[in-house]
């Protein structure tokens, strides 16, 4: 299958409410919280692009776009880590 | 399509508290519309009140804001007038199982084709935090301050019980396994109850010092596991998750659309009979 490669994430900064829920279960700590206590990607160049960040945000304000081995960006789930039981 | 192209935008940011596991919820249910890759216009939200329900008027689908509890109602009818029509019927955990329990127990024993979220959060956020019908014994809330003394519902339970053919539980911490159950929901023929354990911060994790949402996120982590799973064997008091009832059972609206056949059927044959014995003049009465 297809390695997605990060293109960038997208954070939507009117959205997001600061909750950390992405930043505390990424499994790379990749995000922090910024003084204005908005999510920003900090070691963007860690992360496995398992988008869980994206998909457990309430406030659909992060999107991990990433790039497929053709180069073309995508943004849907091809592939997807597993969470724990 | 782009999860953006599902919402209505010009409500974000939606009016839930930081960090409140409803928002998860909208997203993992957009996440399986996405990849069922249903058309919007055929799909029909209808929600009752509750911070719950207001996910109906995020989502760029058909949708009916109704009454506290009556959600399934409203659902009932649009399903029996449009069959043709998928209907998706979040609720909160009082709008479903306090108020709306009756709507609740009779939609499942009629199995008519629908999927219902229960969006568990064990407390009614809208209002003030009061305690729900699923708190569980032993809980706070507003209207509990030494505890509630009320036993709470088994939401799998309770469905089954009622007639439901399908019925699963997930969590707002386990998002891919809520978008793959409620495809599985969606797609089933019948009525599908689907409980996810969300977190209220502001109110029940507040009184009940869970702490902030990342904290009652790993609760929800650490307190449930698989049906099957080693960890349930090990430990029974853990909360089980996963499909609970997957059956093949009758659908009211395709039993409804037999009576309606039988029906035609029926007054077809009483006019052939009236035409014969008029004709053959005997029990035609005087005019
Ligand atoms: C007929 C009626 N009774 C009571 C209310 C007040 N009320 C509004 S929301 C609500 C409960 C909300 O709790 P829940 O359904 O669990 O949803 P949540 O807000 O926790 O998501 C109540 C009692 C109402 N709006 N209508
Ligand atoms: S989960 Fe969403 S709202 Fe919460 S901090 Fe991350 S991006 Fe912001
Ligand atoms: S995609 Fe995964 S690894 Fe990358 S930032 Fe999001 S949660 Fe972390
Ligand atoms: S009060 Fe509770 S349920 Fe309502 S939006 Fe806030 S966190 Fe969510």
């Amino acid at each position: 299958m297809a390695r997605l490669k990060l293109k960038e994430h997208v954070i939507n900064r009117d959205w997001c409410k600061g909750c950390g829920i992405c930043v505390h279960f990424c499994p790379k700590k990749v995000l922090e919280l910024d003084s204005q206590e908005k999510v920003i990607a900090v070691r963007p160049e860690d992360c496995i692009c398992c988008k869980l960040c994206e998909l457990r945000c309430p406030d659909l304000a992060i999107e991990v776009v990433t790039i497929q081995t053709n180069q073309e960006a995508q943004t849907d789930q091809t592939t997807r880590m597993s969470e724990d039981d | 399509m782009a999860i953006k192209d599902y919402i209505r935008q010009r409500y974000f940011p939606q009016m839930w508290c930081p960090g409140c596991g409803h928002g998860i919820i909208l997203n993992a249910l957009l996440r399986a519309v996405d990849e069922m890759g249903l058309d919007k216009n055929n799909i029909v939200m209808t929600s009752g009140i509750g911070c719950s329900a207001r996910i109906s008027g995020y989502v760029d689908f058909h949708s009916l804001h109704t009454l506290h509890g009556r959600a399934l109602a409203f659902a009932t009818g649009v399903k029996l007038s449009k069959p043709e029509l998928t209907l998706l019927v979040p609720m909160g955990d009082g709008d479903a199982l306090a108020i709306g329990g009756n709507h609740f127990i009779h939609a499942a024993r009629r199995n008519i084709d629908m999927t219902a979220i229960v969006m568990n959060n064990r407390i009614y956020g809208m209002t003030g935090g009061q305690y729900s019908p699923l708190s569980g014994y032993g809980k706070k809330a507003t209207t509990a301050p030494y505890t509630t003394i009320d036993n709470d519902f088994d939401v799998v339970n309770l469905s089954i019980a009622a007639g439901a053919s399908f019925v699963a539980r997930s969590t707002a911490y386990h998002v891919l396994e809520s978008i793959d159950i409620l495809k599985k929901a969606i797609q089933h023929k019948g009525f599908s109850v689907v409980e996810i354990l969300s977190q209220c911060p502001t109110y029940y994790g507040r009184k009940n010092k869970e702490g902030d949402a990342v904290s009652m996120m790993e609760f929800q982590k650490n307190t449930t596991a698989k049906l099957g799973s080693k960890a349930l064997e090990k430990d029974p008091t853990l909360i089980p998750r996963g499909i609970f009832v997957d059956v093949d059972a009758p659908e009211y609206c395709q039993e409804y659309d037999k009576i309606v056949e039988r029906a035609m059927k029926a007054s077809q044959n009483n006019r052939v009979d009236q035409t014969l014995t008029t004709e053959a003049g005997h029990t035609c009465p005087t005019p």
